[in-house]
């Protein structure tokens, strides 16, 4: 009994475990350290992000903008360093500040106003990746500091700053989950919205926390890729909500709302990591990559969908 | 298996992981019978059901329709049998016409297009045959929760079930729709068909049925004829024990110098001049046909629905809650009547639920204290005398009577001054019915104030210490204990008031 409560708990740290066998064995050059160190570089941008999404799903929401907001923030940060000559920090700051705004923004949308969270997050997906285009007039932005490279490139030993920041992220994500009232809030709404309200929850209050939240985690996750990558480009983040939305999904959190723990996403980052990692390795196309990615988010929300039916029953 | 029976359940067993829900309980079923069956809460009763749709598949049994034997129903099958279940929530469509739901799914065409005038005119033939008087070109969601049942009654009916199933069905109607439902019941049964009949009510099984089965804890326990059986007996059989008196004495705690809550000439939500004093002690009971807009009330009282005029004076002095969040805050609380949907967080476990509206203040910078949360938690549970093996259950696994003291849990936890209750003890079973006026009377004896709607006359006067009366979302009526009666109630609860001009 006990035994398999532990495993309904964490089953998708087998996969992950699985997974890194079959790797191992298809391909020498996967488990050593320099690979499984880029795999944590890769990972990195979207692990950061994943945490907000996480917060949204559980409420049964969805944001689309992420993909957008890691854009637009390296485009306004490459632009506030380079063509404003603004100093590194206040740069980074207040460029996350303007991610989180874009988050309080679809907040507004679906709280105050009332729209879908489906609809409202595509359209600021839109807006701005618009805007990103406007400002950077479609070039990419580079000539950074050489400082500037601490988010992304630089290590501590053979650690990557990076996927420190992406441990300390996970590791809010699991305090605020788990030890403060806007955990317990977070679960109560997912789980069923009127209830929670009628328990003296505030609730829109709270959604615009939530979307906040997005929006912050998503700009965090734009200045450490702009940072890796040196240029701002105006595709930078495009696509970037699926390989999250994905993540939190496979690790467990149910689109459902009200079910899910931040340690599983952190199997759902790692998995998506080294099978991206092991398909590269592997020379497997990127188009066969998305063949593989797609299946993955159908099977994890599929699985997700079965397990309700069954409780159903 | 003998030739009389239509349906035969044998022992039938139901485990799931870690509980057994039904332990070798059988049933059986004559033509042109009406069985009511019976039990607690959590007894069994709709998994026992959900056998003979399919919805459930038993770990063991037999299930035998018209002599032939299953070991498991598919709703396929169910449906080629003739057996049909009328549940709670109802299957229909309600942007569609009563016509359109009734031929849902199998529509009479001409050619390739459906041929609206055919379903009219055969809609009209098949509720003519009920005895109903539905406009089959009415969309239903514009229909009474009576009519929609009965269009349920008339598909099934349609579908040649020869084993009617009814889960509960009285539970959203009217006392007048509960009439009309008793006529088409009793119409069916004339014309052969077999009813289980699932009810909470006692009085109604009287009326109704020619058997009763009695379930416990998912064990068969008796079957008896209707004629030959007493209420007290029946509750004996169900709760597994003697049950002395319905209601819990209490001696009157009013403190009628103590204006607790006043609402005066209070508009909004649909109700309209609504006045009312609730003092220190008390329990001012609600009463009304349902729709009344006595719900309407307690949400304006409660913060969720906006008030357009009057005033609402808590303590001598003005409030006007606009969220929930703020009536809690005044220390007001609503018990509402759907549990399920609006009560509990079934999902969160029960140290989460009890505690939801003191989070922010048992924190620090956001932070919770956790061992003020499981003080708390373990506190009302014992108040409570909430039935669970730990404070990490979910919600969602608790009898209903259990949920209920959850949820009251949740508001002393609060610190609530008055609590409205709605429909207090709506679905849940008499022995749990019984704790909960307990701890109803233990609130006012701790100088707590309680306004109860109620739509059970027993309830209303067994409990209350005066009886308000709505009916179309004015007052119309107000009693003193002395003058309970349920002629009076009923009066005013059927009275109309003409709109002032």
């Amino acid at each position: 009994m006990k035994t398999k409560k532990l495993m309904k708990g964490n089953a998708i740290w087998l996969v992950f475990i699985a997974e890194v066998i079959i790797f191992t064995i298809a391909n020498h050059n996967f488990i050593t350290p320099n690979n499984l160190v880029a795999i944590l570089r890769q990972v990195a941008v979207y692990g950061i992000a994943s945490v907000g999404m996480t917060f949204v799903i559980l409420i049964a929401g969805i944001d689309l903008s992420i993909g957008s907001i890691i854009t637009f923030v390296n485009i306004i940060c490459a632009y506030f360093m380079v063509n404003m000559g603004m100093p590194m920090i206040v740069a980074v700051i207040i460029s996350v500040l303007a991610a989180t705004l874009v988050g309080v923004l679809n907040g507004f949308m679906v709280s105050t106003i009332g729209i879908p969270a489906l609809i409202a997050t595509f359209a600021s997906q839109t807006i701005f990746e618009g805007l990103a285009y406007l400002i950077s007039g479609g070039m990419p932005i580079s000539g950074f500091t050489s400082n500037f490279g601490f988010f992304g490139k630089w290590s501590i030993g053979i650690l990557p700053i990076c996927a420190i920041i992406m441990a300390i992220c996970f590791g809010v994500g699991a305090f605020i989950l788990n030890k403060t009232y806007f955990g317990r809030f977070f679960y109560a709404i997912g789980g069923n919205e009127d209830a929670a309200e009628l328990s003296g929850i505030r609730v829109s209050r709270t959604k615009y926390l939530i979307y906040a939240l997005s929006g912050f985690f998503a700009g965090l996750a734009g200045i450490v890729m702009l940072s890796r990558a040196g240029s701002a480009q105006n595709t930078a983040g495009k696509g970037y909500e699926f390989d999250v939305i994905t993540c939190v999904v496979l690790g467990g959190v149910s689109v459902n709302g009200g079910v899910g723990r931040m340690s599983g996403v952190v199997a759902g980052v790692l998995i998506i990591g080294s099978l991206t990692n092991g398909m590269i390795l592997m020379n497997v196309s990127s188009y066969a990559q998305m063949v593989v990615k797609g299946l993955v988010l159908a099977i994890a929300v599929g699985i997700d969908c079965l397990t309700k039916k069954k409780q159903a029953a | 298996m003998s030739e009389e029976y239509v349906l035969e359940l044998e022992h039938i067993r139901k485990e799931y992981p870690g509980v057994v829900a039904l332990k070798d309980v059988s049933l059986n079923l004559k033509k042109g019978e009406i069985l009511a069956l019976i039990g607690e809460n959590g007894a069994g009763k709709s998994t026992l059901i959900k056998t003979c749709s399919g919805a459930v598949i038993p770990t063991s049994g037999k299930i035998h329709v018209n002599g032939k034997a299953f070991d498991r129903m598919t709703p396929q099958l169910a449906a080629e049998n003739g057996i049909a279940i009328i549940y709670q929530e109802f299957n229909n469509v309600g942007e569609l016409s009563a016509a359109e739901n009734l031929f849902l799914g199998r529509p009479i065409r001409k050619g390739p297009v459906i041929d609206r005038r055919a379903m009219n005119r055969e809609a009209k033939k098949a509720f003519d045959e009920l005895g109903i008087s539905i406009d089959p070109t009415e969309l239903v969601k514009n229909l009474t929760v009576g009519y929609q049942q009965m269009i349920e009654i008339a598909k099934a009916i349609q579908q040649n079930a020869r084993v009617l199933i009814m889960d509960e069905p009285s539970a959203p109607l009217t006392s007048r729709e509960v009439e009309n439902m008793f006529k088409v019941v009793r119409k069916l049964q004339a014309d052969g068909v077999a009813i289980i009949y699932i009810s909470h009510r006692l009085e109604e099984i009287f009326e109704l049925s020619d058997r009763i089965e009695v379930i416990r804890d998912g064990e068969y326990i008796d079957t008896l004829i209707t004629k030959n059986a007493t209420e007290d007996e029946l509750i004996k059989l169900m709760v597994g024990r003697e049950m002395t008196q319905k209601y819990p004495e209490r001696p009157d705690y009013t403190d009628m110098s103590q204006t607790v809550l006043e609402l005066k000439h209070v508009y909004g939500n649909g109700d309209k001049d609504i006045s009312l004093s609730l003092h220190k002690g008390e329990v001012l009971g609600l009463g009304g046909l349902v729709g009344a807009g006595r719900t309407e009330i307690a949400e304006v009282i409660f913060g969720s629905a906006p008030k357009e005029k009057g005033q609402i004076l808590l303590n001598g002095k003005e409030i006007n809650p606009r969220s929930a969040h703020e009536a809690i805050g005044l220390g007001i609380a609503l018990v509402p009547e759907d549990r399920k949907r609006y009560g509990a967080l079934l999902g969160s476990s029960i140290k989460h639920n009890i505690n939801m509206p003191i989070y922010e203040r048992i924190s620090k910078f956001s932070v919770i204290h956790e061992k003020t949360e499981q003080a708390t938690a373990e506190k009302y549970q014992k108040e409570m005398a909430i039935k669970t093996p730990n404070l990490n259950q979910l919600v969602r696994n608790l009898s209903g009577g259990n949920q209920q003291k959850v949820i009251l849990g949740k508001w002393l936890a609060a610190d609530s001054q008055i609590i409205i209750f709605d429909e207090p003890t709506r679905g849940i079973d008499v022995g749990a019915k019984f704790e909960i006026y307990k701890l109803i009377n233990d609130l006012v004896k701790e100088g707590r104030s309680v306004l109860m709607i109620s739509s059970e006359m027993e309830e209303l006067m067994g409990m209350s210490d005066r009886i308000l009366i709505l009916s179309e979302g004015r007052v119309t009526g107000a009693l003193e204990k002395c003058e309970f009666n349920s002629e009076a109630i009923m009066a005013a609860a059927s009275k109309v008031v003409k709109e002032d001009a």
